[in-house]
């Protein structure tokens, strides 16, 4: 699997009237991997992915997208993207199978509708309309139109907003699909668990910045400081055991007994503190390591909570 | 599905075939809409007969210079009224709250270019006509309408009238919300009804009536009742008129039309 950059942002600002919605942003996605843009309603993630998918021009910076231009490349670009809209795009009218069929016409070698809506179980959408389906299956006819027509690359826009717990494992599973497959897939969301399961990376974006941007396991070893926390006879000399550890990390006794090590936890720190409790003839109890969440990288980096 | 299902072979259809794909669904979503098919067939039909039947309005067969039956009056203003009711009032409801309701910007993303998502419209647009013209026709002739004229001259003004409607209607349909166009584009049809010569004279409306003959159901059903009900050759006054609504229209469309 390859994995140069298929889209590509550079200090992207968009302005809408006196309002800056995306402030300078930059954005990597490697091919045939899951990124995730993590953020708040308002960060500025679907002013973003729909800059890359030609329906915004920059006020400011560069986009490339399959090392097209989106608004200039437009043509060129369009049959090799999938694209799901936060809501709506179907005729109220028409019924679910009529218009996935219609956007297969549209494309070259479109995937089997008929496979893809077993696949999505859009088969007990019959024949009701648009307008009268749940949003459940709203959500996942706009799925299935994103990829009918074989992309090479899928935005999707909140592609589980509104769905039930098993709904969502059941579109976590198609783009684990997708990029088994070789697509490469970018997502909005403001579900932590979503970046976390999906993602290879993760963007997180606040106030039209992109925060951070990496791998959850990196973004969690690095924005924040993880814990390990050990229980041993009061009044252990922190000072020595300090000495062993790496620069940067810090060691308490919040409690009589209660000893708490923050900084860099790898196997290594670990395996020192263990070492130097052996030969100081203590047995550190209830020894954890508190592993950081995206969540906690997320508060740190950006001050707020990610809930809407 | 097994693995390798998903592996892109992106691809655009051919143009061709896009076109006749988006012109068949937007064709089977008008025809679907029962508010549609009131304003494209039943209201037409039913102004025909009962106006052809019933003497509401004294139509003057012999003051417009011509002879014949009422409904030899009536059918070239009906038949205009289809136009209008499909290339105007339907096509600014429809795209309208397809803006509204995100299609117009997902086709967007599509391979479907938006130069052949308007030409599948206009298409579309045309398809219902033939439709509409060919049951307004069935009905008139059992009413005893004999038309005259020469079929080229109405085909031409037919269609300069779907280029005007067209171009009003979209413009209206890319620049207000729906439920604006939806409310306005019903006003426009009531009050062109009435006011274009449609099923009441000109003649009624006095110095007026000047004025209202230079509005394009005015001069849509002027001039397709000089050609089929006085056998008159093409009136080109009238198909000015047409033109000059639909350069302005369409330019104003192309220009002004906003796609979310």
């Amino acid at each position: 699997m390859s994995h140069e950059s298929v889209v590509q942002v550079r200090g992207l600002v968009k302005r809408y009237g006196s309002k800056t919605a995306v402030d300078g942003l930059d954005l990597d996605v490697r091919a045939g991997t899951v990124t995730a843009v993590l953020g708040p309603n308002g960060a500025g993630k679907t002013t973003t992915v729909e800059t890359c998918e030609g329906y915004r021009r920059p006020d400011g910076g560069t986009v490339r997208v399959l090392g097209l231009d989106p608004v200039a490349d437009a043509a060129a670009l369009r049959p090799r993207i999938g694209v799901m809209l936060q809501s709506g795009g179907v005729y109220s009218g028409a019924r679910a199978d009529e218009m996935l069929r219609h956007m297969a016409k549209l494309h070259a070698r479109p995937l089997d509708v008929d496979a893809l809506i077993e696949r999505l179980g859009l088969g007990s959408c019959g024949r009701t309309t648009y307008r009268r389906l749940s949003g459940g299956q709203q959500q996942r006819l706009s799925l299935a139109m994103a990829v009918v027509g074989r992309p090479e690359l899928v935005f999707l826009d909140e592609p589980t907003a509104g769905l039930d717990p098993q709904a969502r494992r059941s579109t976590w599973e198609l783009v684990r699909e997708l990029r088994a497959d070789g697509v490469t897939v970018v997502l909005t969301t403001h579900f932590m668990q979503e970046a976390e399961e999906l993602a290879d990376d993760v963007a997180i974006v606040d106030a039209g910045r992109v925060a951070a941007q990496g791998s959850p396991e990196e973004l969690c070893r690095g924005g924040a400081e993880n814990t390990l926390r050990f229980s041993g006879r009061p009044g252990l000399d922190l000072g020595s055991l300090l000495k062993a550890l790496p620069d940067g990390t810090a060691a308490a006794e919040p409690l009589p007994g209660t000893y708490r090590i923050t900084g860099a936890v790898d196997p290594q720190l670990l395996a020192t503190v263990t070492t130097w409790c052996a030969q100081h003839g203590v047995m550190p109890d209830r020894i954890s390591v508190e592993r950081h969440t995206l969540e906690d990288v997320f508060l740190e980096l950006t001050g707020k909570e990610l809930r809407s | 599905m097994s693995t390798g299902t998903y592996a892109p072979k992106p691809g655009a259809a051919p143009v061709g075939r896009m076109i006749a794909a988006q012109t068949a669904l937007e064709t089977r979503m008008l025809l679907r809409n029962g508010e549609q098919l009131l304003l494209t067939v039943i209201i037409p039909s039913l102004l025909l007969v009962l106006f052809s039947t019933v003497d509401i309005v004294t139509v003057p067969v012999a003051t417009t210079g011509g002879g014949g039956e009422a409904v030899d009056f009536l059918a070239p203003g009906v038949l205009a009224l289809a136009v209008m009711s499909t290339a105007f009032t339907g096509q600014a409801i429809a795209t309208g709250f397809e803006r509204r309701y995100g299609v117009l910007k997902r086709l967007g993303a599509s391979p479907l270019p938006r130069w052949a998502l308007m030409t599948a419209k206009t298409l579309s647009v045309l398809v219902t006509e033939v439709l509409q013209v060919a049951l307004l026709t069935a009905i008139a002739l059992a009413l005893g309408w004999s038309p005259h004229g020469d079929p080229l001259s109405v085909l031409l003004l037919l269609v300069l009238g779907t280029a005007a409607f067209s171009g009003l209607g979209l413009l209206m349909a890319g620049t207000l919300k729906a439920e604006a166009t939806l409310a306005a584009a019903n006003l426009v049809f009531l009050l062109l009804l009435v006011g274009g010569g449609v099923v009441v004279p000109l003649e009624k409306f006095g110095a007026a009536g000047d004025v209202l003959a230079l509005l394009p159901i005015s001069a849509l059903s002027d001039g397709l009742r000089d050609v089929l009900q006085n056998g008159a050759s093409m009136p080109w006054g009238d198909a000015l008129i047409l033109a000059v609504w639909a350069v302005l229209g369409l330019g104003a469309a192309a220009r002004f039309f906003r796609w979310e």
